[in-house]
């Protein structure tokens, strides 16, 4: 008899959960029209050369992967963040820091070491770069009550301007900006498994960082620890009456954001390149924000929106021919306003359906 | 009172029926108010008083059902036309602005002008005049930061009165009133009356409803159950139509047995005691007093005066400024709330909404709040053993509906509360702080939570019971203090205790 565990009601929360997303994309998809109607193209035509310049062949899908596996580090970043009231906008300095950790252990390394060590030892390299980052915010805001906001964005210029310092001092090949190749630690492509993805970016990074999904999932919703995090995030007062530490919590939150959005650094430097470069990180940290928010802060939602920003960011190269890329831009736009807009009104009247049986 | 038959009524509400998502709030209720009356809806929390309410002043439309007012259909109204209609509602929550003068909140949004300017003058005038034709008495250019919280409602009241209400709701008016406070809200209610107005009056207090209404109106489970003039009503009967079955009413607690050694075993001391508040350095003021284990001792005092401060303190959510707190031998003064709760001390917290559940989370996630770490195996929260405790407790506190998995949110407040009070006395506790335990709960459940407090105290735990409803100290506690101004201002045995005593102590009359 209770309403929660009744076959209906569980229809319900499906509902609650998928709608809201589906609705934004209709809305967004009605929107990219009138742009594509507005530069003078025909919108079947242009949204076909996109499906086919992505998911319509191996090459195209590998890339859509690449771009998806360093969306996922920085939406799983945003979304810890989120899940404890916290909004880390940071995810870009932390992910170059994460970038630059793997490449330093990487280059440390002898030649050789078995891949056995070496991913490991500069994957936690990369969640070291990050998590330091991150940690860095949340004692702020732990200990003296600086807004995350603020420090996040501003510790973005100072990592930022640190890390270029650091390779333009000693780390870079001259006349480049970026490091020699590592000597360990490297990742396989995922070509070298299904050789249609061959030329194509995406790696063996993926699965690690799809498993850094699951954990993050596991972490939330199934530890003590989780549950303390989500409780300090949903009502903070009530956590620390039930002696929750709420600093400490905003901490941990916060180094974990920042260790996964570090982690995304492995996608580029163990997975693609081999070195560190300057600039990787560029735009993938806050599109982590738009992740986040259209994933709904849930960890297998932002492997979704990861992989779905990944396709429009891919398939903006692909209609190029057509339309200006910016016109991507625009539609990213659109669907985090769209989404932003339709979850709670799209609840609105799932509730009031619901309350007129 | 006026005959029944004669006047028509100045209100009718028929069929009501009101959803918020899952939750039916109201259906099927009705009402029925003749000019001229005081007329009490009373009802358990979550019976919907304040949604029936809520749809007359027009602050949002019924599912079902018609509202007339002055025999005119005014169903779905909005409320700029119920204002316009003369119908006005005080809510339980102030609206004011606190650094703002009286006058300056009551001719808000409807500023006399000359030019751009508002016309100071006129405005103190007119609302001078107003407050006098009320039976207010009060200065019009104080500002409302510095009032009392009956003279805060006054100025609320006012407020409706000089946009024109003459059908005036009142929701929980005395929830936040001290005794002589309350006494005050009568006056000012007759002479209402005595002009030609007429009040609905929200209220749960019995004792309330037969001192000040004509009609009442009892609501249960969404449902108007009975309607019956106040003269032929006995607070019993009352409760019976409240709660739809009978309900021991009577103050009279077991006596106590006789205290278990109070000098050997010391449960909660507190000494010279000085905490700084929000808007006060000293919020509380060199308190000292002590609870010996099995002693319920109540602090009562009208809200505002140190006693959050006080809880916080004690309970390790805000730094003592100066002076100890002990369990015990044990100081507890540099303790975590984490090191406090280890050592037996237990807390429902006076905000359930803020600081007694993650309303988002569900009943057993509540259930186990600052308990997480003991689920945890090999790393994980052990779901089957948290789900299986809080099915046991959801029996024994009789939290409804009985279901763990049930967001805290879609609970009525009694069983939210129910929830907060599970959790504190789920283990041994040697101190108890129980802060307003009953706030915004239904009879049936304050008879409840009165006898869990009782057993708990018996069973050696030292409780201090913070309460703004006197009649709930005086019902409870071995011991009362009376605190006024961020001090204890009297200590008194209970056998001393009454309201004529304590009131004026609560106001700082004395």
């Amino acid at each position: 008899m209770s309403a929660a565990s009744s076959p209906s009601a569980l229809r319900g929360r499906v509902a609650e959960a998928l709608l809201p997303p589906l609705v934004a994309l209709l809305v967004s998809i009605v929107a990219g029209d009138l742009l594509i109607l507005a530069v003078g193209q025909s919108p079947g035509a242009v949204y076909r050369l996109m499906l086919e310049g992505t998911w319509g062949n191996a090459y195209g899908f590998g890339q859509v992967l690449y771009k998806t596996t360093t969306l996922v580090c920085t939406g799983l970043a945003v979304a810890v963040g989120l899940r404890a009231g916290l909004f880390n906008i940071g995810a870009e300095g932390q992910l170059a820091a994460g970038g630059l950790g793997a490449a330093l252990v990487g280059l440390a390394l002898p030649a050789g070491t078995t891949a056995l060590l070496a991913v490991p030892l500069c994957t936690v390299a990369a969640l070291a770069g990050g998590g330091i980052v991150g940690y860095v915010p949340g004692v702020l805001r732990a200990r003296w009550g600086a807004h995350e906001v603020i420090t996040t964005i501003m510790l973005n210029f100072v990592v930022l301007a640190f890390l270029s310092w650091l390779l333009s001092g000693r780390l870079r090949v001259p006349e480049t900006l970026h490091t020699n190749a590592i000597r360990a630690g490297a990742l396989p492509r995922l070509s070298a498994w299904w050789a249609p993805f061959h030329g194509s970016a995406s790696n063996a990074s993926l699965i690690i960082v799809l498993a850094a999904a699951a954990s993050t999932s596991w972490y939330l919703f199934h530890t003590s620890r989780g549950y303390e995090l989500r409780a300090v995030g949903l009502q903070p007062d009530a956590a620390e009456s039930g002696g929750v530490s709420v600093g400490k919590t905003w901490i941990r939150a916060l180094t974990i954001s920042g260790a996964l959005a570090g982690l995304g650094g492995i996608n580029f430097v163990l997975g693609y390149e081999h070195y560190y470069e300057e600039g990787f990180a560029t735009g993938a940290g806050f599109l982590g924000i738009a992740v986040a928010l259209v994933g709904r802060s849930n960890p297998f939602g932002v492997v979704l929106a990861a992989l779905f920003f990944a396709t429009l960011s891919q398939g903006g190269l692909a209609i190029n021919a057509l339309v200006p890329k910016q016109m991507v831009d625009a539609l990213q736009g659109v669907v985090i306003l769209a989404m932003a807009a339709s979850v709670p009104e799209v609840r609105r009247l799932l509730t009031l359906r619901r309350g007129a049986k | 009172m006026t005959d029944a038959g004669a006047a028509a009524p100045i209100v009718r509400m028929t069929g009501i029926a009101k959803r918020f998502g899952a939750v039916e709030a109201i259906r099927d209720a009705g009402l029925e108010v003749i000019p001229g009356e005081i007329h009490a809806i009373v009802g358990e929390n979550g019976a919907g008083k304040s949604t029936l309410m809520r749809i007359l002043a027009g602050l949002f439309p019924p599912d079902a059902g018609t509202v007339e007012v002055a025999g005119r259909d005014v169903t779905g109204w909005s409320a700029s036309q119920a204002i316009a209609a003369n119908v006005g509602m005080v809510h339980q929550h102030f609206m004011l602005v606190p650094p703002l003068t009286i006058t300056e909140n009551v001719i808000l949004g409807r500023e006399p002008r000359s030019g751009l300017a508002i016309d100071m003058a006129r405005a103190q005038r007119e609302v001078a005049e107003a407050a006098e034709r009320s039976g207010f008495r009060m200065n019009v250019r104080a500002c409302v930061r510095d009032l009392s919280v009956g003279e805060q409602q006054r100025v609320e009241i006012l407020k409706t009165l000089v946009r024109g209400a003459r059908i005036l709701i009142l929701d929980e008016p005395t929830a936040v009133l001290s005794p002589p406070e309350v006494q005050e809200l009568w006056r000012v209610l007759r002479a209402l009356r005595a002009s030609g107005g007429t009040i609905i009056l929200i209220t749960h207090k019995l004792d309330e409803v037969t001192e000040i209404s004509d009609t009442i109106t009892v609501m249960r489970a969404g449902r108007s159950v009975a309607r019956f003039p106040t003269a032929s009503a006995s607070a019993a009967s009352i409760a019976r139509a409240m709660v739809g079955r009978d309900v021991v009413l009577s103050n009279d607690a077991t006596t106590r047995r006789s205290p278990i050694s109070q000098t050997a075993r010391a449960g909660l001391d507190v000494r010279h005691l000085v905490v700084a508040g929000e808007l006060r350095a000293r919020a509380v003021d060199d308190v000292s007093f002590s609870v010996a284990r099995g002693e319920i001792l109540g602090i009562a005092g009208v809200e505002g005066n140190g006693q959050s401060a006080l809880i916080e303190a004690i309970v390790g959510l805000r730094r003592a400024t100066s002076g100890e707190i002990s369990i015990g031998d044990r100081d507890i003064t540099a303790l975590s709330v984490r090191e406090r709760d280890a050592l037996g001390l237990a807390h429902i917290p006076e905000d359930r909404h803020r600081r007694g559940l993650v309303l988002d989370f569900s009943i057993a996630d509540n259930l186990i709040l600052g308990r997480q770490r003991e689920y945890d195996r090999h790393g994980t929260l052990d779901r089957a053993r948290v789900l299986a405790d809080a099915r046991a407790a959801i029996e024994r506190a009789d939290i409804r509906p009985a279901d763990p998995e049930l967001p805290a949110r879609a609970l009525s407040g009694g069983n939210q509360q129910k929830i907060v009070i599970a959790r504190a006395l789920a283990r041994e506790t040697a101190v108890l702080v129980a802060a307003q335990p009953t706030r915004g709960v239904d009879v049936g459940a304050i008879e409840q939570i009165h006898a869990r407090l009782r057993a708990a105290r018996d069973a050696g735990t030292a409780i201090l019971l913070v309460s703004a409803e006197l009649s709930e100290v005086l019902a409870l506690s071995d011991r009362v203090a009376v605190m006024y101004g961020g001090r204890i201002v009297a200590i008194v045995p209970r056998g001393e205790a009454s309201e004529e005593l304590l009131g004026p102590l609560m106001t700082g009359a004395a």
